[in-house]
């Protein structure tokens, strides 16, 4: 008989703690299955955030460590620059990443640091049970926006990868979702691409996901996939930012 | 006199109400309170459980570790608190949802069917209020009136949530 | 309404006017309940900032403008906080900070823990400053020592912290707030609101010559003693005839009450000291008990850290006993009534006269 789907080497046999319909364990998986299908497992790093992805070293079968809320870029470069040849990316949420991390991923960007970050966008603070995030869209009720968000007191959604993207070291910046099949392929492509512009020694690259949190949306996983359609692409348009890498499709 | 309760169950079972309304009640009756919802990343895996001290002194710990009554309304908090109740507790079942047998000699079990008896009732989120009822008439920690009159402040003005609670609770009550 | 939420609400009694705060467990509910509560109101300000380094330069400014501010995080935030509350301090301005703390080093965990006391005390900041710290152990104290923060932070011009945890701040019990919210609170006399009908002001700390910092910092220092003398508070529950006290703070001072409850139904003669300001210390206190007790027991949830203030207090008179527990386990009052027994028979002092 032939296997046609298994799980990856490089994931742990460990049930996820995510709630059913996260996003976070169908990036998991995709990295996974990337990660051995480039053969890196014994030659990349990953830095987890505190969120509800910091227990992803539970889950990832390759070194991992812990850094301090936002601060994952400075992390990263530290290890690429006293080791290079390692591997090394970044999992942030959009509040760890956009909010309290917004200096250190830019400048890290702006060093054209070879370190590639998966950007988690939930649109709320998911692991401290739903607050306003900086990419909450206007008008969407959080539990520090019980009135919706207002652009005026609030600001506006933030639009990291395009911010990211007006840096000079930035190589590769593409912006998918998890909420279908082939949205799933797509992340997986992007992923692979950023990861191979660190291979390549090109510079700094970020994939931002559009990511399901059926929880603090208090919606159904289906509910949640249909609402990043309609709404948070509206907002958050899919598709490549920035590619300076030179490079065509490898597939 | 100290009484600690736990109430444990999945999270969207309303143990966490049940025991809000107990801590309630108790402090319209005057009494000392102390109400501790487990929280937090421990709330993720979808169980949920809360601590209700009542007494007629001060409170020191709003912790129980091994309290006098403890509410199951699931198999896994069944598992998980059995062992620290009280020698001469009261362990309060949801045998609609649990069949295991309680290895232990030394306390009480109260066994209610709390999802049946909600499902008969039309309204199957209101479990938690049947047993809420046999709770209140097993333990004689606070007066029925006063659970009433506290879900009536809670629910302010949703008439039909409280009769359907109020006659939930009541079929509890009278069920012990 | 739990300890969170109860804080939120006596700070909009105390006329809070701006609260700056990042999300971070346990703590949670004191920002949420400020988004509902403080954001709509009328001259009143509410931001989710995008650091707890923001949040607390927020309320700089706010204090710089005259405003009643507060922020409050848990552990890991209020560590970001410390450069933020060292130019408070340098520049004489009032704010309330609130710390629901929790367990550490690093991420730690989110259950209550009082590892940072060094942290509130000793100031994690930089600099030859000082902040008043308070140390609620029950939902009413949150309230009624939220209150007490803000006047004492505009008497002195200091900032002053609120120690929590987290189990004070998850945990609900009756709670009765004593003041309703001012209509309006006077302008301070320092604060920023344009120079209209009078010369302009400075407000800063940099200054190239050491001798004028060395006056900045007498005259901080001046404002220390005097908060020393007049601020010092403190519980001292069933001492008069102890033979043994016990030394607790915040939660642990609760569970320890318990404690000497038990061992004092079985004939043992067992007191507690309660530091209810942390700094100021109560020295004094500590000083005048240890002319009839001898014997001292120190009882932290961390591993010994206010243990360093009983013992300078004490001066060698009296012998200090520890017991503690980190990383967020809390003990039961059983347990430490069976370290007061231990101790208490261990010592002899059943049959001290
Ligand atoms: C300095 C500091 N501040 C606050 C926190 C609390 N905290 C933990 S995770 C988190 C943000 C979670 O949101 P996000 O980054 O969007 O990740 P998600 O959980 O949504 O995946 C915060 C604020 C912390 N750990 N450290
Ligand atoms: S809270 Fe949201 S982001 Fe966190 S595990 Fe649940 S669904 Fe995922
Ligand atoms: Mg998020």
């Amino acid at each position: 008989m032939r296997k046609v789907y298994t799980r990856p080497r490089s994931l742990k046999r460990v049930p996820f703690h995510y709630c059913p319909g996260c996003g976070h364990s169908i990036v998991h998986r995709v990295m996974t299955e990337l990660i051995d299908e480039m053969h890196l497992q014994d030659r990349i790093i990953g830095i987890p955030p505190p969120g509800c992805s910091v227990f992803a070293y539970h889950y990832f079968d390759v070194d991992m460590a812990e850094s301090a809320h936002g601060r994952g870029a400075a992390v990263a470069t530290g290890i690429k620059r006293a080791y290079p040849e390692v591997m090394v990316f970044t999992y942030q949420g959009d509040g760890d990443l956009a909010a309290i991390g917004t200096a250190e991923t830019i400048h890290a960007a702006n060093r054209g640091e070879r370190i590639t970050a998966i950007f988690i966008n939930n649109a709320v603070y998911g692991m401290t049970g739903g607050q306003m995030a900086p990419t909450t869209l206007s008008e969407q009720v959080t539990t520090t926006t019980p009135y919706g968000r207002d652009v005026n007191l609030e600001g506006y959604p933030v639009k990291m990868s395009e911010m990211v993207a007006l840096v000079r070291g930035a190589v590769y910046i593409e912006r998918t979702a998890v909420n279908s099949p082939a949205n799933i392929r797509k992340t997986k492509k992007a992923i692979r691409k950023a990861l191979q512009s660190q291979i390549d020694g090109l510079g700094f690259s970020l994939v931002e996901i559009l990511s399901p949190c059926p929880t603090n949306w208090k919606m159904t996983p289906l509910e949640s996939w249909q609402w990043i359609d309609k709404e948070m692409t509206k907002e958050f348009p899919l598709g490549v930012i920035k590619d300076i890498t030179g490079k065509t499709d490898a597939d | 006199m100290l009484i600690k309760t736990v109430f444990a169950g999945f999270g969207g079972q309303g143990v966490l109400s049940m025991g809000l309304n107990l801590a309630q009640a108790a402090m319209l009756e005057g009494k000392n309170v102390t109400y501790l919802p487990s929280y937090g990343a421990e709330v993720r895996g979808g169980t949920a459980n809360c601590t209700v001290a009542v007494s007629d002194e001060e409170i020191a710990s709003p912790v129980a570790s091994s309290p006098d009554f403890i509410v199951a309304m699931n198999q896994p908090s069944l598992v998980r608190f059995q062992n620290q109740i009280q020698s001469g507790g009261v362990l309060f079942i949801n045998s609609s949802l649990i069949e295991a047998e309680i290895p232990r000699g030394d306390i009480e079990i109260v066994r209610v069917p709390a999802n049946s008896i909600a499902e008969e009732l039309g309204s199957p989120k209101s479990a938690n209020m049947v047993m809420l009822g046999a709770f209140t008439k097993k333990s004689n920690l606070v007066s029925v009136s006063s659970v009433i009159e506290e879900l009536k402040s809670t629910l302010k003005k949703k008439q039909k949530l409280i009769a359907i609670n109020q006659k939930a609770l009541m079929i509890g009550y009278d069920l012990v | 309404m739990n300890g969170n939420s109860a804080i939120g609400e006596a700070a909009i009694r105390a006329g809070c006017q701006c609260y700056f705060g990042y999300p971070i467990t346990p703590q949670n509910e004191l920002t949420e309940y400020m988004a509902t509560h403080l954001s709509r109101r009328k001259g009143c300000s509410f931001i989710q900032a995008e650091s707890e380094i923001a949040a607390i330069n927020m309320v700089y400014g706010a204090s710089l403008a005259g405003s009643r501010a507060m922020t409050s995080s848990s552990s890991p935030g209020i560590s970001l906080k410390q450069e933020g509350i060292s130019y408070l301090a340098a520049c004489e301005l009032p704010a309330v900070i609130i710390n629901m703390s929790r367990g550490g080093p690093g991420l730690g965990s989110i259950s209550a823990s009082q590892s940072d006391y060094f942290q509130a005390t000793r100031g994690g900041g930089h600099g030859d400053y000082r902040t008043i710290v308070l140390a609620p152990s029950s939902g009413q104290e949150l309230a009624d020592l939220t209150h007490r923060a803000f006047d004492l932070a505009d008497k002195y011009l200091v900032p002053v912290i609120v120690l929590g945890d987290a189990m004070l701040g998850q945990m609900m019990e009756p709670i009765e707030f004593k003041h309703e919210a001012p209509d309006e609170l006077p302008v301070r006399s320092n604060a920023l609101r344009g120079a209209k009908g009078r010369p302009s002001r400075i407000i800063k700390t940099f200054t190239s010559k050491p001798a004028e910092l060395e006056e900045i910092n007498w005259s901080l220092f001046r404002r220390y003693q005097l908060i020393k003398k007049e601020e010092t508070a403190y519980e001292a529950f069933m001492v008069e005839d102890a033979r043994l006290v016990v030394v607790a703070f915040g939660i642990a001072a609760r569970i320890a009450k318990g404690a000497i409850k038990n061992a004092r139904s079985n004939g043992l003669r067992v007191g507690m000291l309660r530091p209810i300001t942390l700094w100021p210390f109560p020295s004094q206190k500590l000083k005048d008990l240890s002319k009839k007790t001898k014997d001292f027991l120190v009882f932290e949830m961390n591993m010994g850290q206010m243990i360093e203030d009983v013992q300078l207090a004490l001066e060698g008179k009296g012998a200090v006993y520890f017991y503690g527990r980190p990383g967020g386990v809390i003990p039961t009052p059983t347990e430490v009534s069976r370290v007061i027994s231990r101790h208490y028979y261990q010592k002899g002092l059943k049959s001290a006269k």
